[in-house]
């Protein structure tokens, strides 16, 4: 595109001088000349009397994808163990595929993982795209963004989730920018619009205060991350796949990277914000002690443990761990107030949870209102009795 | 040891207010802060800097107001600000943000390494810091809360992971996304803080000409994903009280739980949920 200047009809008013954001059109021999600063913003076209400013822009207009087909996961590895989270996006997958007519396909990368393609037609996959490489053996952003790169340029999908973990966070930007395709992060909800038939992906934003809906209506595939836990899996036992095995050239220099070492360690206590799960207590708790009990029971959902300004002005809980209005905002997926009356100034950093459970003595606690499930009593009987229960159901 | 690093001016969302009787955010008399990961950024581009020497400049985009945050930056140790502001960037997906990012970025000149927070709160998206270092062309290491070595050819990090954490040696020029475990930000110096308001601060402002980018490849125009609609979450509450001996309401509790959305975030249940 080009924005130029027919010569004799410019009358050298200045109009457009004055009205380019950028600088960059100078008046020589009374006459507008456009310069190399010219970002073709098009604020010009407009002031011109004389009609002597033309550009050749035409309106953005919707490609035609027709030729792009299929509804792909990427299937995350880590020594030889499949992230649970691409089971999940397999089985929305396949909601998806069916809704548009297009196959499920999974791309399966890494060193000696063959035995991981099973496992993955069982869940819903029609072709598994496997790469196997001895570069691939650790996750290397470079290596593995090659891999999706090539794969994807080559078979042309029309969507492609990746899990929104720390993996597929570091992975997806740099395959967006690559193949030149937008990319949702962390969606909470996909669907495919019935008229256009795109992909709808919604997605939590300012801290969770507002939902978005975002379209990708000019680039495939159509390309986001989805949060572990979000979507269900779903087996399909007798599925029957194919498994195309993709060999690829991999040259070490062009990596970069090194893993020395990779450890595992026991998580010290995670931010409240970015817990699913959040045990929290206010006065009722009663003390210090009584917050032991709310942390094996944490503890064994696999979440955090939170409280009410009351119990950290106590000294139950660190100030960080405080929901509410002076406190943070939270919204896990599963939120246990146990012994918290349910103030507003509380209500407003937690209501946002997706499932709320209130434990409280007393039946007429604001709480109560704002909860899915409640139980009226003492928590320290409740509590430890949802341990137990808990506990035995595991077993 | 050049350092860029990237910084964003976001609403403060643990400060959000919602409208009681829409649910909508209320955005008059937000306060806008520094992006918290960005300041454990630059923290660790000071850090850097005060051990091995080099510069350290901050680039960011936003409306004429963010220059506030690059005269904080400045304020705790920054050498110099770069400001993109344009009519033209508004409305930028990541891929439109992280292109306009990379070309100041080569407009700014030599670098070691660029560092930027892991996510904005606004957004959350985690996607800026590693586009910008495909745009670039060099690696990364993202989630990163230790620095363990410092070559003059490579950066040894440590970056957190679900369960645990990695040893990752870096071949520099790379970028380097940070959480906020890493650091502690340092707080603005006030005398530094006063110079960078003064009129020959070290910092600049670009407009699109000035990195060599056409307006239709930046902001809502350059952007390839768009927002179609956005709306306050809303959840059906069910508002049942279990009712019965204690054993009966933590049976019901614990089935609902795993009948319910949620059983997938709870640990308990994932044991049942066979590979």
């Amino acid at each position: 595109m080009v924005v130029w200047v027919e010569k004799d009809l410019c009358d050298g008013c200045r109009r457009c001088l004055k009205a380019c954001p950028y600088g960059a059109i100078e008046i020589k021999d009374g006459k507008a000349h456009i310069l190399d600063r010219c970002t073709l913003c098009g604020a010009c076209l407009e002031v011109c009397r004389a009609k002597a400013l033309r550009s050749d822009a035409k309106p953005k207009t919707i490609p035609d994808f027709s030729d792009h087909q299929g509804v792909w996961v990427f299937a995350e590895q880590r020594n030889g163990r499949l992230n649970r989270v691409s089971l999940e996006l397999l089985g929305k997958a396949q909601e998806l595929g069916q809704e548009m007519g297009q196959e499920v396909c999974a791309i399966l990368a890494g060193n000696r993982i063959s035995n991981l393609a099973q496992t993955l037609i069982r869940y819903g996959t029609d072709k598994v795209y496997l790469v196997q490489h001895k570069a691939l053996t650790q996750y290397r952003t470079t290596a593995y963004a090659d891999v999706v790169e090539e794969l994807v340029k080559a078979y042309k999908p029309n969507i492609l989730l990746l899990g929104a973990s720390h993996l597929g966070r570091d992975l997806a930007p740099r395959i967006s920018r690559r193949v030149g395709c937008g990319l949702t992060a962390d969606c909470t909800e996909l669907a495919i619009d019935s008229k256009e038939k795109i992909l709808l992906q919604t997605r939590p934003a300012f801290g969770g205060n507002v939902m978005a809906t975002i379209a990708n209506r000019y680039s495939r595939p159509q390309m986001a991350t989805v949060r572990p836990g979000v979507m269900a899996a779903l087996s399909t036992p007798d599925k029957k796949g194919v498994i195309v095995r993709h060999a690829m050239r991999i040259t070490e220099t062009r990596i970069g990277v090194k893993v020395l070492e990779t450890i595992r360690e026991r998580k010290k206590g995670t931010d409240i914000t970015e817990a699913k799960v959040i045990v929290a207590g206010g006065r009722g708790v009663g003390d210090a002690k009584g917050f032991k009990a709310l942390r094996d029971l944490a503890d064994l959902m696999g979440g955090e443990v939170a409280g009410t300004r009351v119990a950290v002005e106590e000294g139950w809980i660190p100030q960080e761990n405080q929901v509410g209005q002076t406190g943070k905002s939270v919204r896990p997926e599963i939120y246990v107030a146990c012994g918290v009356s349910g103030a507003i100034q509380h209500r407003a950093g937690m209501m946002n949870s997706r499932y709320i459970i209130a434990i409280n003595k007393d039946p007429r606690a604001p709480i109560f209102q704002v909860a899915d499930w409640g139980i009226v009593g003492d928590l320290h009987e409740i509590v430890p009795e949802m341990i137990r229960q808990l506990k035995s159901a595991n077993r | 040891m050049d350092s860029i690093v990237l910084i964003k001016q976001v609403p403060d969302t643990t400060e959000v207010k919602l409208d009681p009787k829409t649910g909508n955010l209320i955005r008059e008399g937000l306060k806008s802060i520094m992006n918290p990961d960005d300041a454990h950024a630059l923290e660790a581009a000071l850090v850097l800097k005060d051990r091995f020497g080099g510069k350290v400049t901050v680039v960011s985009m936003g409306p004429m107001q963010a220059i506030d945050v690059i005269s904080e930056a400045i304020g705790m140790g920054a050498d110099a600000g770069v400001l993109l502001t344009d009519r033209a960037f508004s409305g930028a997906d990541t891929w439109a943000t992280s292109f306009t990012l990379s070309m100041a970025i080569k407009k700014v000149g030599h670098f070691d390494l660029i560092f930027s927070g892991r996510q904005a709160i606004d957004g959350d998206t985690a996607q800026i810091g590693p586009q910008v270092a495909d745009w670039l062309g060099i690696p990364q290491a993202t989630y990163v809360f230790d620095i363990e070595a410092v070559h003059p050819k490579h950066i040894t990090v440590k970056r957190r992971l679900e369960d645990g954490y990695e040893r990752l040696q870096c071949r520099i020029p790379a970028l380097i996304t940070v959480i906020g475990e890493m650091n502690n930000p340092r707080f603005p110096r006030v005398e530094r803080l006063l110079g960078a308001c003064r009129e020959k601060a070290p910092i600049q402002v670009w407009n699109a000409a000035d990195i060599g980018v056409k307006a239709q490849q930046v902001g809502l125009e350059g952007s390839l994903t768009h927002v179609i609609r956005t709306f306050a979450p809303k959840f059906k509450r069910e508002g049942k009280i279990l009712e019965g001996s204690k054993e009966t309401v933590v049976r019901e509790l614990i089935q609902k739980l795993k009948d319910s959305e949620g059983a997938t975030a709870c640990k308990a249940f994932a044991s049942t949920c066979e590979l």
